[in-house]
Parts: structure tokens; C-alpha cells; sequence
């Protein structure tokens, strides 16, 4: 059993933690980090941007990702931009603002400590990307441009067209690149990990399937860092990658590393309505959108008319209405439950009635076209490739979709897992978004985690295992494992049942998002906890995984992916019905304020709660780490 | 409107890397109007499942046109025929009741199969390697706005940036050259300030990477027509004058 969760956040004042931490760190000599193996698995934004500031550092780094490409990470589909305090518009921004924003827009469930160190660290962001090539947008001084964004009044919103995460995530990759082209990185790719290897309690390697050649392989390492990002496809439709999946952290999790917050999940208000059965994903569309864009639906219900007919009295532009000083621009979880209060209100729009009007009418009339097209025009062109409908005729149609989570694998201020030598960054940890993660500030800490912090914090804890060589891959720790892969992989093999891992991945997304999706309660939750078990024991029994291993083998992957959604279903319904309030994401209908808003129960739950898993079937245990305010004071979240 | 379509697929099926490939026929039946061509192919997958077959292998991930995992050869044009679309993007409201469809991997030498509709595109990454950086170790970047870059240049380099990667000026390229994609990632930092220290060895270590690996560019222009990104063939011109450039360059700054 665990003792009570110690985040080791160092003592202080807040504005000198960091520097005074990085001083009091230990550190490698140069000469000495040639002897340290480390492992980073995902080569994402914190993935490669710490893999490559490590092998800058002399480590000997090993990157293992199941792309074809380091390039391909879900990173690269981030659109909007990201977040640095450089108060380049002169208005009034500042690292403290930054960190201000951030806790209250994470509904104060995050750790002040560590949201400080990333607004700090946002500026280093900004011109490291710029050196390395970068092409942000920029002024016709040449300077760089910035946009607001959700739960912000500055504009400290970098961004490059609609592709930011594709730029930032490319400059990222070229530095991993010069790296291995360099000898200090090796890079595995379509290398995937399903094992975490521990010896004498600590995280001592990984065992990865070779995606084509089904071949599994042993990695040992003095450290491994884990930078996988999140788990949204639990919903099946969300705005993640297809191959995007929980199984790294889930392996680990397994393995005794702590699973934190399990229910923070944030719905994108922007994104494409569904259209039918058959759909595969969900598209986002920046929400950068709301910028311009202006949210109404009918007032009256079932209203029939196409946009354009109805007229502005008949109209109703529902964040405007009700949150006046933030507009369209409330944070995402706000914008998100107001679109599905419209629409289970029966005012929605589009064929299925299921989406909300974002209407560029207003803004083409005061800007004219041109700007509007340079500013949003590959979101528009994507928008009429996937609805056939054009944009600046049309008002677009948008709903709220799985996007992004907040909860992740527990990590301390080093950025290290209960587990020692397991370090996680990203979006696979836990840790600065707290309930609910405002726009931009995605790309901002995977960028933080892999540049700036993990390559300090991990030399303090590898200078204890100075000389001491990485364990063999020889070692019974290593076989066991293994054996474990193939165990696995023959076990999938020969179900022999009757429906596809598709057809079950689809199965759980609908009662995660029925049970555990915008909105939950008791009654649902409860129901979750004995459908999803019930529909898992039916995928473990009856689904189809033809072939064989030892080849490209695409149901064999996703099936061992989909069981550990099936298990992350479980655990987030239980920690969303542990967690007796309401919060950034995490909304219980049993708890909000007589105008339908969050309300937190901050005497019980200012604290995060981190799951100890013990065996399958045993439900997991609870932990508690206090959340301490020291400098900012927990208000109700208003954005009127 | 949406409305469902009947198909006919020939799609090539390989077993692995050093296997015989062929085209095998699919029926493809009511297939809706408003599915994307990698979710017409998931419901042909799906079917092909229940009926105890092996699916088909193809690769998708972003499935919104950033990413560049997808790349399908459709009747014969690189990602299909929707100009300026990667296959994830092109919806089935381009096709028609009772079209036939062939569906085929990337064709190069450099792009081995792996299966089916899946091929190897690491040689890309080798040519990043090689020079597709600016070496800045972490730590070292001064002020982003000490260095102002005029608009003009920066969404130049922008339009080259905006290559994701996919490979389909390869596929469509007579020769399997590699000369768009390699000339989008010269150029995205050539044309930078940033860029200028490493311009001339960049050039010649990339392009000639490229040639180690794929065919020469002899400026038949098909690879503009299938980017699914549009990348304009004038940065291969201006590559073309970089490199010549940097030959002569290289060697004086060599001593």
C-alpha cells in the first residue's frame, strides 16, 4: 500500500520555485550522461521535444513510437495555436496572468506550483519554435501576431494558420531528426509499447511488438518516459487520431503507477456535428472560430427555416445572451454544456437537430471575405470537403465531441510517476490542466514538459544510479514480460468469436458518452459500472481477431488497445461518481447552481484522486493528494 | 443530399513485404453518399470480417488531412480525384452509382509494400535527417521578435511548410521522385532568416539524400497536381538554383 501522495513541490514563494529547484537538482556531468539509457515512448510534441533536448544533452535516448513516422503523432493536428505570456500586445498579460487563467479555468482542481512553472516556461516556447523555423503568423512589421482564445481577455494566442500543432510538432521533429541523424537518439518506429518491465520497484525497461514484423523486443533503460498522450478514444467518436489509445499508460498503470482524475474529460464545443452510423471520427474545427464566429440557434423549437430566413429577432446567440463580458468566448466546457442544453431543448439545427449555428456573417459584412479567408480558409475548405456545404454562404454547424483529457497518469513536480524512473509528460500526465484544459495551452505544456522541465528534472534522478549499468535484457524480468506479449497476442488470436474489435469499440464510446459524457449523474454512472463490465466480458469472449501475429495485423493491434479502454471505462465512471461535485469537465447534475453552472464542493474535493490498481477484477483504491492555495483565492468560475 | 451508391472495388492485396500481389474484386453495396472513402472502406472491412476474411490494410489516423498516414492510388491519381484533398478527406458524394474503383498502394521502389495498401515511406525521415533542421539545442534561441521576418517571406515558407508528408508526389512523380517534398522542406527554411547559416549545406545534403533514394525530378509537374496541399513546383526551381548554388558554395566555404 501507498503512504500519502507527495508531489515534492519544492518550498518557497511561487515566482522562485523552479529557478530555485533547477539550482538545488542535482546534475549529470557531460561526460557522464553517455551512460544513461532512457526510453521515450510517443514521439509527439513532448515526445520528441524532450527526446531531442536529451540527446542534445549527451543521454543515449531511444525513441520508440508506432508511427510509420515521428511526424505523424496526434500533436499534428492541433489547429488553433499556443498560449505564452510575452505580452507582445502590451495588454497587460503577464506570467502571473497566464498561471491565473489557467488555474481558474481548470476550475481549481490543478497544482499552483506546476501551472506557474508552465506559464513560465510558455515564453522559452515561443522562441525556441521561432528558431527552429517555426512559421508563425506574423505582423507586415515582421514581428510575430497573436490572437485571443476561450477564458482569456489578452491575446497571447501564437498560432500558424490553422496548423499550429502541425508547425510546432514539425519543428520538434526536425530537432529529433538532427538527433538521430546525429547518433544520440535511436528511433524505433511502428515499434509498439505493451509492457512496462520493473525490477526491484523500479521502471527498468519496455517490451514493443514490432507492427510489422509482429517481432516483440526488450528495452531496457535507466529511465523511461512516457509522453503518449490522451485517452478520448475511450468515446469511439471524438476528435482524436484513429490510433490514438491509453494502452502505454494503461500497461503502466497495471503495473502500479497511479491513474489520476480519470473523469476529467473536456468536450470541444467546435466541432462537426455527426452525420450517421457509419462515421469513423468526429472533426474539430478550431476553436479559434469563436473568434469571429457568432453562436445562436432558433428561438423557437423545430424551427424549420434554412439560417438565412430567419431573421435576428427570431435569433438566439445564446453565449452572448447569458455571459455578456466573455461572449463567445466562454471556456470550452461552459460553451459546450450550453450547446447541449439548447439542443436537448430541441433547438438544434441541421438534419438531425443536433448542432448549434456559427455564423461568419457579421464578421465578412465588417471585415470582408478576404480576411476571414485568411484567417480561417483551410478550416472553411475542410468544413465544406466533410458537408458538402459552403461556409461563407452558409452558417457552419458545429457541436460539442470528446477532444482532449485532463486526467493521466499521476506525476509529481519532477514530472516522475509514484513508480520511480517512469516519467510522463503531456497529455498522458495529469497535471497542470486541472478539470478542464482552456485552448491553446495543449501544445504549450507538451512543448513545457518535453523542452524545459523533464530534461532537468530527470538527471536528478538518474545521478543516484551513477556507474550502475541498465539491466540486461536478459534478466527473467525481461523474459516474463515477454511471454506476457505473447500470451496476449495468441490469446486474441484464438476467441474465434463472431463481431469485429470495431463493432465493440463502438459499443463502449456510446455508453461512455451516454453515462460519462457532458453531463453525468448517479444513476447513470451506475448503470455505466454494470454495462461497461458486462459488455467487456462479452468482447473478451466473443470478438473476431483474424490472421495472424507475426504480420501487419491491424484488428490484433486495436484489440488489445480496445480491452484497455474497456478497463479506462470502468475507472472513470467510478472516480466520476466518487467525485461528489462538479468541476471544469467533470459535470454532475446533482451539483450546480440554480443557473445550471458548475458547483464545486471545494471543503470535500480540493484534491486529486489518483487510482492504485489491484488485479483485475478488484476494483482500484483511492488515493488523495491535497491541493494547496497559497496564492489564489477558489471563487465560483464566472464568465458573465 | 446523401443517397447510397453501389460499388465495385479492385483492390490490391498483398500478403507482406516479399509476397505476390494481385487485384481482388469487392462489391461494395449502399454505400452513403456522405461517408468519407476510408469510412467506405471500414463498412468493405467490417463486411469482410463477418464474413471470416482478413481486412483489407490500409492506413489512417488523423482522418482530417494533417497527419499524412493515408495515401491511396484511386483509379490511378494519388489520393483520389478531389484536387487539393488527402484520401481521408474525400468524401463518396465524388463518386457515382455503379463506378468501378481501383484502389492500389503508392507505386515506388522506395516505398516498399508492407501489406496490402500500406507501404514503407522511412526514406522521407532520411532525408529529414540529413539537413530538414536548424540546429538549435534547446536553451540557445534568443527573443522570438529580435528577428523580424518580413509577412511576404513568412507565409512563403509558410506554403512550403504546409507539406504533410505523405508521399503522393512520389506516387504520382514518372520517375518516383521525391523532388516536391524534399524541395517544400528545403525551402520552408531557406527562405528564413533563421534558415540562412545552414542554407547551402542543407540543400546539397538533402537533395542529394533524396537522390540517394528515389528517382531524379525531371520537372514532369505531376507531383504538383496530387498534393493533396498544393505545394506550388516553384519552390523545385528555386531548390533547383539553391543547389547548384550551394555546389559551388559548399566548396569555397570548405576552403
Amino acid at each position: 500500500m501507498l503512504g500519502s501522495l507527495d508531489a515534492r513541490i519544492p518550498a518557497g514563494s511561487l515566482d522562485t520555485k523552479w529557478t530555485d529547484h533547477k539550482f538545488s537538482m542535482r546534475l549529470v556531468n557531460p561526460n557522464n550522461k553517455r551512460r544513461f539509457d532512457i526510453i521515450v515512448v510517443g514521439s509527439g510534441l513532448a515526445g520528441a521535444s524532450a527526446a531531442a533536448s536529451l540527446g542534445e544533452l549527451g543521454y543515449r535516448v531511444k525513441v520508440l513510437t508506432y508511427h510509420d513516422s515521428p511526424r505523424r503523432a496526434h500533436s499534428i493536428a492541433a489547429q488553433g495555436g499556443i498560449n505564452a505570456a510575452k505580452n507582445y500586445q502590451n495588454d497587460g498579460d503577464s506570467v502571473y496572468r497566464l498561471f491565473y487563467d489557467t488555474i481558474k479555468g481548470g476550475d481549481y482542481r490543478a497544482r499552483e506550483a506546476n501551472v506557474y512553472r508552465l506559464a513560465e516556461v510558455s515564453v522559452d516556447i515561443i522562441d525556441q519554435a521561432t528558431a527552429q523555423g517555426v512559421p508563425f503568423a506574423r505582423e507586415y512589421g515582421g514581428l510575430l501576431d497573436n490572437r485571443s482564445f476561450g477564458g482569456a481577455q489578452v491575446s497571447r494566442t501564437f498560432y500558424a494558420r490553422g496548423q499550429t500543432g502541425q508547425q510546432l510538432l514539425l519543428g520538434a521533429y526536425s530537432a529529433l531528426m538532427r538527433q538521430v541523424a546525429a547518433g544520440t537518439v535511436e528511433l524505433h518506429t511502428r515499434s509498439e509499447m505493451l509492457e512496462l518491465v520493473m525490477h526491484d520497484g523500479r521502471a527498468v525497461g519496455v517490451v514493443t511488438r514490432d507492427l510489422i514484423t509482429g517481432e516483440i523486443v526488450s528495452h531496457s533503460a535507466h529511465a523511461v518516459v512516457l509522453a503518449t498522450g490522451g485517452y478520448g478514444n475511450v468515446y469511439f467518436l471524438s476528435t482524436n487520431a484513429k490510433m490514438c489509445n491509453v494502452t502505454a499508460a494503461w500497461r503502466a498503470h497495471r503495473k502500479g503507477a497511479l491513474f489520476a482524475n480519470p473523469c476529467y474529460t473536456q468536450i470541444h464545443p467546435t466541432c462537426i456535428p455527426a452525420s450517421d452510423d457509419f462515421q469513423s471520427k468526429l472533426t474539430l474545427m478550431s476553436e479559434s472560430l469563436r473568434n469571429d464566429g457568432r453562436i445562436w440557434v432558433p428561438l423557437a423549437h423545430d424551427d424549420g427555416r434554412a439560417p438565412h430566413e430567419i431573421p435576428d429577432a427570431d435569433r438566439d446567440y445564446f453565449l452572448e445572451r447569458k455571459y455578456p463580458a466573455f461572449g463567445n468566448l466562454v471556456p470550452r466546457d461552459v460553451a459546450s454544456r450550453n450547446a447541449k442544453t439548447v439542443v436537448d431543448e430541441g433547438r438544434g439545427v441541421g438534419p438531425l437537430r443536433n448542432g448549434v449555428y456559427l455564423d461568419f456573417s457579421g464578421a465578412m459584412a465588417r471585415d470582408g471575405e478576404a480576411v476571414i479567408r485568411a484567417k480561417y480558409g483551410n478550416l472553411f475548405d475542410m468544413y465544406e470537403r466533410i458537408t458538402g456545404e459552403d461556409p461563407y454562404t452558409v452558417p457552419m454547424r458545429i457541436y460539442p465531441a470528446t477532444h482532449y483529457t485532463m486526467g493521466g497518469l499521476w506525476v509529481d513536480y519532477e514530472l516522475m510517476s509514484n513508480v520511480p524512473g517512469l516519467f510522463v509528460m503531456g497529455e498522458a500526465n495529469f497535471s497542470d490542466h486541472g478539470a478542464n484544459r482552456l485552448g491553446a495551452s495543449a501544445l504549450m505544456q507538451g512543448l513545457a514538459d518535453g523542452y524545459f522541465i523533464l530534461p532537468y528534472t530527470i538527471g536528478n534522478y538518474l545521478s543516484d544510479y551513477l556507474g550502475d549499468p541498465a539491466l540486461g535484457t536478459s534478466e527473467p524480468v525481461f523474459a516474463d514480460a515477454e511471454q506476457a506479449v505473447a500470451n496476449e497476442m495468441s490469446r486474441w488470436l484464438s476467441i474465434g468469436g463472431t463481431r469485429s474489435v470495431d463493432h465493440y469499440h463502438r459499443e463502449l464510446g456510446k455508453l461512455v458518452w451516454d453515462y460519462i459524457g457532458m453531463a453525468r449523474n448517479k444513476t447513470g454512472l451506475e448503470k455505466a459500472l454494470s454495462e461497461i463490465p458486462a459488455l467487456r466480458e462479452e468482447y473478451h469472449r466473443n470478438v473476431r481477431v483474424l490472421g495472424s501475429a507475426d504480420t501487419l495485423n491491424q484488428s490484433l493491434e486495436k484489440a488489445g488497445r480496445v480491452a484497455d479502454l474497456f478497463e479506462l471505462a470502468e475507472l472513470m465512471a467510478r472516480d466520476a461518481l466518487t467525485r461528489e461535485e462538479s468541476c471544469g469537465g467533470h459535470f454532475r447534475e446533482e451539483h450546480q447552481t440554480t443557473d445550471g453552472e458548475a458547483m464545486r464542493d471545494d471543503d470535500n474535493f480540493t484534491h486529486v484522486a489518483a487510482w492504485e490498481w489491484n488485479g483485475e477484477g478488484t476494483p482500484q483504491t483511492r488515493h488523495r493528494e491535497e491541493l494547496e492555495f497559497e496564492n489564489v483565492e477558489l471563487t465560483q468560475r464566472s464568465y458573465k | 443530399m446523401s443517397a447510397e451508391i453501389n460499388l465495385t472495388l479492385k483492390v490490391w492485396r498483398q500478403a507482406g513485404p516479399s509476397a505476390e500481389g494481385r487485384f481482388v474484386t469487392y462489391e461494395a453495396d449502399g454505400i452513403s453518399t456522405d461517408a468519407s472513402f476510408l469510412e467506405m472502406l471500414d463498412i468493405v472491412n467490417e463486411r469482410l470480417i463477418e464474413a471470416g476474411d482478413e481486412p483489407i490494410v490500409f492506413e489512417s489516423d488523423c482522418r482530417e488531412g494533417i497527419c499524412g498516414t493515408c495515401g491511396l492510388m484511386i483509379n490511378g491519381q494519388a489520393h483520389g480525384p478531389q484536387k487539393g484533398t488527402a484520401t481521408c478527406q474525400l468524401h463518396m458524394r465524388s463518386f457515382s452509382d455503379g463506378d468501378h474503383i481501383v484502389i492500389e498502394p503508392w507505386r515506388a521502389t522506395s516505398f516498399p509494400v508492407l501489406r496490402d495498401l500500406a507501404v514503407d515511406r522511412r526514406a522521407m525521415d532520411a532525408i529529414i535527417g540529413a539537413g530538414g533542421y536548424i540546429s538549435v539545442n534547446t536553451g540557445a534561441a534568443p527573443d522570438a521578435n529580435l528577428t523580424p521576418v518580413p509577412k511576404e517571406t513568412a507565409d512563403t515558407a509558410f506554403d512550403a511548410a504546409a507539406c504533410i508528408g505523405c508521399g503522393a508526389c512520389v506516387a504520382a512523380c514518372p520517375n518516383s521522385a521525391a523532388q516536391l517534398f524534399t524541395a517544400a522542406k528545403v525551402q520552408h527554411l531557406n527562405l528564413l532568416p533563421q534558415g540562412q547559416a545552414q542554407r547551402w549545406a542543407r540543400t546539397e545534403a538533402m537533395v542529394e539524400t533524396m537522390e540517394a533514394f528515389f528517382g531524379s525530378c525531371t520537372n514532369h509537374g505531376e507531383c504538383e497536381e496530387a498534393c493533396p496541399k498544393e505545394i506550388p513546383i516553384d519552390f523545385i526551381a528555386w531548390t533547383n538554383r539553391d543547389y547548384i548554388k550551394a555546389k559551388v558554395k559548399n566548396r569555397k566555404l570548405a576552403g
